[in-house]
């Protein structure tokens, strides 16, 4: 696109050249792409926000792109605190709560025990643990349709299903495959001999676990626990099925706030509680930057 | 290192270190999904029986219009989402790479949405595609009057208004990945191209490109399973509507367990979903293998 056929002085143009001040056809045409794909982007971010802001009579004249004459902050109280979900006209606060006191144990939960399998059938190799190794792998691309009627059995089974602790359980379950091989890809890379040395120190399996390698995980431990807590708060189908209605988390509360809800649809307050909803992971992303994408890359190693 | 050298003690804690991961991946992996083939040969309604149908329940689940439209409706998902995604992720990351000014803006913009879920995704298209308030009626207020885009209420549209809403929120995604591989690829090929009069668009198609094999596979594999997994976003966004025209094979299943309590039926659909899973993906995973394994030989 902006090549020119260049000439003899070709070598020397290179390496004085600086990072390209030429204003060409091509050059705008690159910004025109980047920024009209922003637009793309950016639009539904923008329509949701002025919408969340708008009072009912703005909604209905139907100007989507129209700043509000005046921003109507009342709507997220509402959405927050007084908006009714079926009967309940609770807000989606309980929600929130609800996903905090999952998210956190969760993620703390499913990270340790990631960061203990990769360290186990990495250092510590055992036919058994390259078996199960194994069947992690695959596991990572099992459909969770053919796990949901086994696992509601069980928990049934047990007494469990819908509570609490069905769905803490079956957030460590499914996130076991990925973060296990999180790990073991991280710790396959240290040097055996750091392991060996330890071993000579005379530290025994938890020692060497806790002083020594998990300390020394700390950028996967960051990047698995934005990846938990980012999955773990988006999560709608496992909270549905498995939580049970004190439980439900925000993601649950939210689509019952905006989809089952009798009568005139209020979009400005469900636009304020979906902007409510991803907050936190939007948040998180903002401010985690380049730890986010690669929690994505290392993700997306096992699929 | 040798297991007879290991302590007893240390065999024992190690044994007990891999009891979640033992139990996870036997119980949770392995036998539900044996169990879950177990139950889709059966005559099972609302509990689990212990007869044997034979193939009964998948001959019935073909013969099931819903799941029939289902599948093809993830079938023509997949064609929108995973060619609108590699395609639209890939032009993001090339045209990043060109050294903008701005660039981590461009990508902090591209890659939001996928911080979004799936239910807030589907609910702010639902928003966008409203008929009557939403960027229809807002484009012909605008002054464009024969502006239509009422993709939801159609039948024969609705699928690519739920490709878009995925499209907009995974693309970011494949932007990252593709653009980590093109900053792998050595520069000297282009200064080498360039000195013999190849353009850039040319010079990526036949040169940049090829080289990302194991990028595009890595993209793929996470587009295919969060595709498999389908079910948020259609929920949020049309609840399967209009009529039947959006259902998918993950909401199939789910109402059937849930709403309709025919577990059997929808033990024999999550079972035909795993065996396409996997008949799909291990010719990809065997590609990703060698492309990997040639990409670190060449090193």
């Amino acid at each position: 696109m902006s090549s020119t056929p260049i000439a003899s002085p070709a070598r020397r143009a290179e390496v004085v050249r600086p990072r390209r001040p030429l204003i060409t056809p091509a050059r705008i045409g690159v910004y025109a792409f980047l920024l009209s794909t922003s637009v793309f982007f950016l639009l539904p971010l923008y329509v949701m926000v002025v919408t969340s802001l708008k009072s009912a009579a703005e909604v209905r004249q139907a100007v989507m792109f129209a700043w509000p004459a005046s921003p109507q902050f009342g709507n997220w109280v509402e959405a927050w605190s007084t908006a009714c979900i079926a009967l309940a006209c609770e807000g989606i606060q309980g929600g929130f709560m609800n996903s905090v006191r999952l998210v956190v144990p969760a993620t703390l939960l499913s990270v340790f025990l990631g960061a203990l399998n990769g360290y186990a059938l990495s250092f510590w190799r055992s036919k058994w643990g390259d078996i199960l190794f194994g069947i992690m792998l695959l596991g990572a691309f099992v459909p969770f349709q053919v796990m949901i009627y086994p696992l509601v059995a069980w928990t049934r089974m047990g007494g469990f299903y819908n509570t609490y602790w069905a769905i803490l359980m079956v957030h460590c379950i499914f996130g076991m495959p990925v973060l296990t091989l999180l790990f073991r890809n991280y710790y396959v890379a240290v040097p055996n001999e750091l392991f060996k040395a330890a071993r000579i120190d005379g530290g025994g399996f938890w020692r060497i676990f806790f002083q020594l390698m998990l300390p020394m995980a700390t950028p996967m431990l960051i990047v698995a626990t934005i990846l938990q807590v980012t999955g773990i708060w988006n999560d709608y189908l496992f909270g549905l099925i498995f939580a049970g209605k004190d439980n439900y988390p925000m993601t649950v509360q939210l689509n019952n706030l905006v989809n089952t809800t009798f009568g005139e649809r209020r979009y400005h307050i469900d636009m304020a509680a979906t902007i409510l909803t991803s907050l936190v992971p939007l948040l998180v992303y903002f401010f985690s930057g380049r730890w986010f994408v690669r929690g994505i890359a290392a993700g997306a190693v096992k699929g | 290192m040798a297991r007879s050298a290991r302590p007893r003690r240390v065999n024992l804690a190690l044994h007990a270190a891999l009891l979640p991961l033992t139990i996870t991946a036997l119980l949770a992996y392995v036998g539900s999904v044996l169990w879950s083939i177990r139950i889709s040969l059966s005559s099972s309604k609302l509990f689990p029986r212990d007869d044997w149908v034979g193939l009964d329940q998948f001959q019935r689940l073909f013969e099931t219009e819903r799941w029939t439209v289902s599948l093809q409706n993830l079938g023509l998902l997949a064609v929108i989402y995973l060619v609108g995604v590699l395609v639209l992720g890939t032009l993001m990351a090339i045209f990043i790479d060109q050294q903008v000014k701005g660039e981590s803006w461009f990508r902090t913009i591209f890659l939001y949405p996928y911080a979004m879920s799936f239910v807030v995704t589907g609910l702010i298209w639902q928003w966008l595609f409203n008929p009557n308030l939403g960027l229809q009626h807002a484009f012909r207020a605008l002054g464009w009057e024969s502006f239509t885009l009422d993709w939801t209420v159609r039948q024969d549209m609705v699928m690519y208004a739920i490709g878009l809403a995925m499209i907009w929120q995974g693309s970011g995604t494949t932007m990252a990945i593709i653009l980590a591989a093109l900053r792998g690829v050595d520069e000297e090929q282009w200064k080498a191209a360039r000195l013999d009069g190849v353009s850039k668009p040319r010079y990526y198609r036949s040169v940049v490109l090829p080289q990302l094999g194991p990028a595009f596979a890595t993209a793929l594999t996470l587009l295919a399973v969060a595709l498999v997994r389908t079910f948020d976003v259609v929920i949020a966004m049309t609840s399967g509507g209009p009529g039947d025209a959006s259902e998918v094979p993950a909401k199939f299943i789910i109402d059937h367990l849930f709403g309709r309590n025919n577990i059997a039926l929808a033990s024999a659909a999550s079972v035909v979903m795993l065996a396409t899973v996997f008949t799909v993906l291990a010719p990809l995973l065997y590609w990703r293998a060698k492309a990997e394994a040639r990409a670190s030989a060449g090193h």
